[in-house]
């Protein structure tokens, strides 16, 4: 830690004497390899490029800031689907509100209990896509999550199950702070589908490592709770092998502080990964999505669709990169993040990034900042859609882009309904 | 049904005055047509009955069966039974036109005290109507106008109209970017909801839209009034002589 500046070197000496590393088995080494690349880099602090728009502090302290519960009755969205669910209270499993981990075609074990043996498939994915991650960007809470995690699910997809694993977090502890560590390996010609929701905890540190094989397909739909005064720091680390596909989607609608990073490499030709979101913002609102996809394969695509709807002086942010190495030909990169401003208090602030040394691709990016179009809100009103009602379908029309990333049609649909009651409970 | 007295209209945020005093009563059961030169206030009309914002009434009456309209949200006026085509049909992505035309359908039966349309009596209904004007499935299951050729959103404007069933319907140059048989279509269509209870008001720049939608009264407009009204022949005056004629006779 000599290396590292005092204020950094003291935060990162605060919040390690709060934890401790779990000893034995096939992870230790990686936990400790973890603690290592933490020790390295030091927590993030706000002048470090990538911390700019999101102050770290809350997810550094040594304690998670206390996170009143929320006390909405609604049904819990994905609950009525068919699915594998497995759940976890303020970042413990909890049996009593799990199916038995059992599905064929997969095999899901919990980290706490796999971790422990010498031998696993994981080892050799468990804390190295996170890694991986850390180049060129240090990614200091997914190191810390990787050493510290006291469990997360494991699972080998080696078929085509036949409904998704669901994971489910609640948030009960006013002051809970939980880590969690996830890896997924979907082997060649293998598809899944993993659906995540609720808050997790008051503060919550979540890593998810995806290994997609030849040919594998990952599909991914989270909705990240309504619990406003939850804090929650997430990574998605991928690996794309050839032709594989990787979707993912995330609807956010509220919380007070996200930072949701997602980093994709293709190692493999012909793959495609697709990565979206639609976040909805109220008030004291913080929403970060920062996304880097590296292409270093030939004739991948990838496409970025981010949708932030602001309200209240809520901020959104948004830092995407494409990175195309030199011998990535026939990259076909979009990206697009865009925010509706449904008054002059909220703020939305968007870095995109292309860097780009292949000689043979399309790249392109765009982002904007806007209110509510009068044109096409005068028009709704002249067929007699009262303006509040008129708003709020052209708010739903802005998020379209993002929902239509969701490949799963009835999935789609479950969050577009979980979107409009957000609005129509803000119409009054 | 519609009665204009007297209007005045200035834009809100500059010092322009761009009607200035229209005088204009159209009954139940006819078509009214307003010709006019560009820039002589005809859409303004249209926007200003029907509430877009960006204009101040500065003077004058606009009243529905009775009732002041000027007041009212544009909403509500819909509700009422006013109903304008637009020049330019606003794309909204995202929004599906089966899904605008029942949330709009139930929206003004909702603001009127009525009951929403049930599900199969929409369905049936929207699809016997969109049928007359060679409307299909697809094109229903698309975003509202988006990728719609400007025939598409034509009809589209009179599938609206159709399904809401207005009682004063206003034509902003529907004619614009229709070729003849898309004309024919878009006034098959208007022309299936003449009735006695229905009003029409068609604003064009030509007469040939008037060759297909018999009009009983004929007005010109310039510099902001209504200068000139007389039986369908003005149109055809319009149309042999241009309009420089009819303004300097007036002048």
């Amino acid at each position: 830690m000599g290396a590292l500046a005092k204020p950094r070197a003291d935060a990162l000496e605060a919040r390690l004497a709060a934890l401790q590393l779990p000893e034995g088995g096939w992870a230790e080494p990686a936990r400790r390899d973890a603690l290592a690349r933490l020790s390295a880099t030091g927590l993030p602090q706000g002048r470090d490029e990538y911390w700019k728009y999101t102050r770290p502090d809350t997810l550094n302290a040594p304690e998670a800031p206390e996170a009143a519960l929320f006390a909405g009755s609604e049904t819990l969205i994905f609950s009525q689907r068919e699915r594998l669910k497995i759940t976890f209270v303020d970042g413990v499993f909890d049996p009593d509100q799990s199916d038995a981990l059992e599905l064929e075609g997969i095999t899901i074990e919990r980290l706490s209990e796999a971790a422990n043996r010498d031998i696993h498939w994981a080892k050799d994915l468990y804390g190295v896509l996170e890694a991986r991650g850390q180049d060129p960007v240090a990614r200091p809470l997914a190191a810390l999550n990787t050493a510290f995690a006291a469990d997360g699910i494991l699972i080998h997809v080696t078929g085509r199950p036949s409904k998704p694993v669901s994971l489910v977090y609640q948030h009960r502890g006013t002051r809970s702070d939980a880590i969690l560590h996830h890896v997924v390996k979907v082997e060649s010609g293998a598809e899944m589908t993993l659906l995540e929701n609720g808050p997790a905890a008051a503060r919550f540190n979540k890593v998810l490592e995806v290994d997609v094989a030849d040919g594998g397909r990952f599909h991914h739909v989270r909705a990240q709770g309504r619990d406003h005064e939850r804090r929650a720091a997430t990574h998605i680390f991928a690996r794309l092998g050839r032709e594989s596909l990787f979707k993912s989607f995330t609807m956010t609608a509220n919380g007070v502080l996200t930072r949701n990073e997602c980093v994709i490499e293709f190692t493999g030709d012909d793959a495609v990964a697709h990565v979206a979101g639609a976040s909805m913002g109220d008030g004291d609102f913080h929403h970060d999505d920062t996304v880097f996809i590296t292409h270093d394969a030939v004739n991948c695509e990838s496409r970025q669709v981010f949708k932030k709807v602001l309200r209240n002086g809520a901020t959104g942010v948004f830092q995407g990169k494409i990175l195309v190495k030199k011998d990535a030909q026939q990259t076909d990169g979009y990206q697009i993040s865009q925010s509706l401003l449904l008054d002059e208090d909220s703020q939305f602030l968007a870095k995109p990034e292309l860097e780009i040394y292949a000689d043979d691709v399309a790249c392109s990016h765009g982002s904007t900042s806007g209110a509510i179009d009068d044109d096409a809100l005068y028009y709704l009103r002249s067929r007699g859609v009262p303006r509040r009602e008129a708003q709020d379908m052209l708010t739903l029309s802005f998020l379209a882009e993002a929902l239509a990333e969701i490949e799963d049609e009835d999935l789609a649909e479950e969050i577009r309904e979980r979107l409009e009651a957000w609005l129509s409970r803000r119409r009054g | 049904m519609l009665e204009i007295k007297g209007l005045e209209v200035k834009l809100e945020e500059e010092d322009k005055q761009i009607l200035k005093g229209v005088d204009l009563s159209v009954e139940a059961g006819s078509v009214h047509a307003i010709m006019g030169p560009n820039g002589s206030g005809k859409s303004t009309m249209s926007y200003v009955l029907s509430g877009r914002d960006g204009y101040e009434v500065t003077g004058g009456s606009a009243t529905l069966n009775g009732e002041d309209l000027l007041d009212l949200d544009p909403e509500e006026r819909a509700a009422k039974g006013l109903f304008l085509a637009f020049q330019y049909p606003v794309e909204i992505p995202g929004v599906g036109n089966m899904t605008f035309l029942r949330t709009a359908l139930n929206a003004q039966r909702k603001l009127r005290g009525e009951d929403e349309i049930s599900s199969t009596e929409f369905l049936k209904l929207v699809r016997a109507r969109a049928a007359d004007l060679q409307i299909d499935a697809e094109m229903l299951k698309r975003p509202v106008n988006v990728g719609f050729s400007g025939g598409e959103k034509k009809r589209n404007e009179i599938l609206q109209m159709a399904m809401l069933e207005p009682k004063m319907c206003i034509l902003d140059e529907t004619d614009s970017g229709l070729d003849v048989d898309a004309m024919k279509l878009v006034s098959d269509g208007v022309n299936a909801l003449r009735d006695e209870g229905r009003a029409f008001l068609v604003i064009t720049h030509y007469q040939r839209l008037l060759d297909h939608i018999r009009p009983d009264v004929v007005h010109i407009m310039s510099n902001g009034r209504i200068v000139k009204s007389g039986g369908p022949e003005l149109a055809l005056e319009v149309e042999k002589n241009g309009y420089s004629d009819i303004l300097s006779e007036v002048a």
